[in-house]
């Protein structure tokens, strides 16, 4: 069934970004975490949004899939405002998006293909049995047989967690994928291995992908173009084969990981 | 000036917490009345809050009851009679110490695995990822926990008041020498529907102020392992303390009039 159209890309022809951020600030306190993002992501584009700890990668998508509310700015999802959304627009927008998160998120009372069928049955109402067909079917999409099914979540490695995860993000075939942090904590291979899968899986949805991580690694391997953030503000937006001629000191140091430079790491929470 | 800043900042932290309980409270019941339910979750948790707390429920009222026979009779010694034990035990079994200690004992039970629960879920991003699923954390997580303990607290205090009378009927039985058919006349004598209603009905409210501060601070919880040991603290504190409160508040209401 993957190869089939995804559903809900009756406005996919319409023209513009998929999602377009104006000026957006956030700050918690007197913490200024997004001092003016603006931001165009492209239709079917997979963007890497990279940056160190507490620079705001993870607030900025937070604050597009709704989950967070900016102080001031715009945020458009295929041309529409999406910042004052509430109750049902809001949940209607939300099937657009599926999200992996960092640490897998999974549901620890529910089986796996609970899991992955979770968006099915409770955000659209699908028949349960009907949900558990494509749940194993996404499973089976990234590489878990049919007994890994009935588990509980907390049988499972980190590397089965994010595969699983990635399932429960893309079983309802979002239009917008966002995968925070998706190689953390996993061996190289299995780091791999996941960069291989969230490629794979994007291109058979025909999804938009925006992914934040600090693995360059992974970052080169995934995304189409790139963004840089420090500070809240982004400091470089490119191609993914530009990012070694910018001759921007911030994402010089920052991609050769070294200690020394114009980047000053915050030692103290 | 620095005793000034503190009692200001004090103030603040009251208001900011008791309008955000406030919004927290409206919003959860919002979603109790409007579809769509969860009967499935509803049931659960009406078998979590109500059929596993029946074992301490009971425990601490057949107790209480019995110590309830117990005082009565040596306390007033000089003037002691079936009537008159009966009647202690049954007054305060129905008008307070059922709601109050099933309520109490609740807080501690459910209160606390609602806040732990609903806390892990925060801080390891499980409310983020329903959200991301479609799903109304409130209608998923806090509404069929209101609604069960608003259900299950009133029919456990009715068991409750049941054995605590049957406790106070042991005692006066088989330790004071009471006559048991008098003892029972006694006791029916002395059971009034507005003691049991008023019960009934401060058992409701309980059930949803431990329901409501367990899902509040859970869902309010942060910064890891810390944060939820301290939401779980605050759950029990604040629900046994509101239901201390409360209970004099309905109790003014329906006996002073």
């Amino acid at each position: 069934m993957s190869d089939q159209p995804q559903s809900g890309t009756s406005d996919k022809a319409a023209s513009g970004p998929a999602i377009r951020m104006v000026d957006v600030h956030k700050s918690f306190g007197a913490k200024n975490v997004l001092d003016g993002v603006s931001l165009d992501i492209g239709r079917g584009e997979s963007f890497v949004i990279i940056g160190g700890s507490g620079s705001g990668k993870s607030v900025t998508i937070k604050c597009i899939l709704g989950l967070l509310r900016p102080d001031s700015g715009n945020i458009l999802i295929d041309g529409n405002e999406t910042t004052r959304l509430r109750g049902s627009d809001r949940d209607e927008l939300m099937r657009k998006f599926g999200m992996l998160f960092q640490g897998g998120a999974l549901f620890d009372s529910l089986k796996v293909w609970e899991n992955v069928a979770f968006g099915l049955i409770q955000g659209r109402r699908m028949d349960r049995k009907l949900a558990r067909d494509r749940a194993y079917e996404t499973l089976a999409q990234v590489g878990l047989g049919t007994d890994v099914g009935e588990l509980s979540p907390a049988e499972l490695s980190g590397g089965m967690q994010k595969r699983v995860g990635l399932a429960r993000a893309i079983a309802a075939r979002p239009e917008i994928i966002f995968f925070d942090e998706p190689t953390t904590g996993l061996d190289p291979i299995m780091a791999d291995i996941i960069n291989e899968l969230i490629i794979k899986c994007v291109k058979e949805l025909g999804a938009t992908a925006v992914s934040i991580t600090h693995d360059m690694h992974s970052a080169r391997k995934i995304g189409d173009r790139m963004a840089m953030i420090y500070g809240g503000k982004l400091i470089w937006v490119g191609r993914t084969a530009e990012i070694d001629a910018t001759g921007n000191p911030y994402v010089e140091q920052f991609i050769h990981g070294r200690a020394e430079g114009p980047i000053k790491m915050e030692v103290r929470g | 000036m620095n005793l000034l800043a503190t009692i200001g900042r004090l103030f603040i932290a009251f208001l900011f917490h008791t309008g955000r309980l406030a919004i927290f409270a409206g919003q959860g019941l919002s979603h109790c009345v409007r579809p769509p339910f969860f009967p499935r979750l509803i049931g659960r948790q009406l078998i979590e809050i109500g059929y596993f707390s029946l074992p301490v429920v009971g425990l601490t009222a057949i107790f209480t009851g019995m110590v309830l026979a117990l005082q009565s009779s040596t306390g007033f010694a000089s003037f002691v009679a079936e009537a008159a034990v009966a009647k202690v035990v049954m007054l305060s079994m129905t008008r307070e110490l059922g709601p109050v200690l099933a309520g109490l004992m609740v807080a501690g039970r459910i209160g606390a695995a609602m806040a732990a629960e609903i806390g892990t879920m925060r801080v390891t991003e499980q409310i983020d990822a329903l959200v991301t699923l479609s799903t109304n954390p409130f209608k998923y997580l806090v509404a069929p926990r209101m609604i069960a303990a608003l259900v299950a607290l009133p029919i456990l205090v009715v068991i409750d008041d049941i054995i605590g009378v049957f406790g106070g009927f042991l005692v006066g039985v088989y330790g004071l020498g009471f006559n048991p058919a008098v003892f029972l006349h006694d006791s029916w004598d002395s059971l009034r529907t507005l003691d049991v209603a008023s019960g009934i009905f401060k058992a409701a409210i309980f059930g949803f102020v431990v329901a409501l501060m367990g899902c509040y601070n859970g869902y309010h919880s942060q910064g890891g392992a810390q944060g939820v040991g301290r939401a779980t603290t605050n759950a029990v504190v604040s629900a046994s303390i509101l239901i201390l409160t409360l209970d004099y508040v309905i109790t003014a209401l329906f006996f002073r009039a």
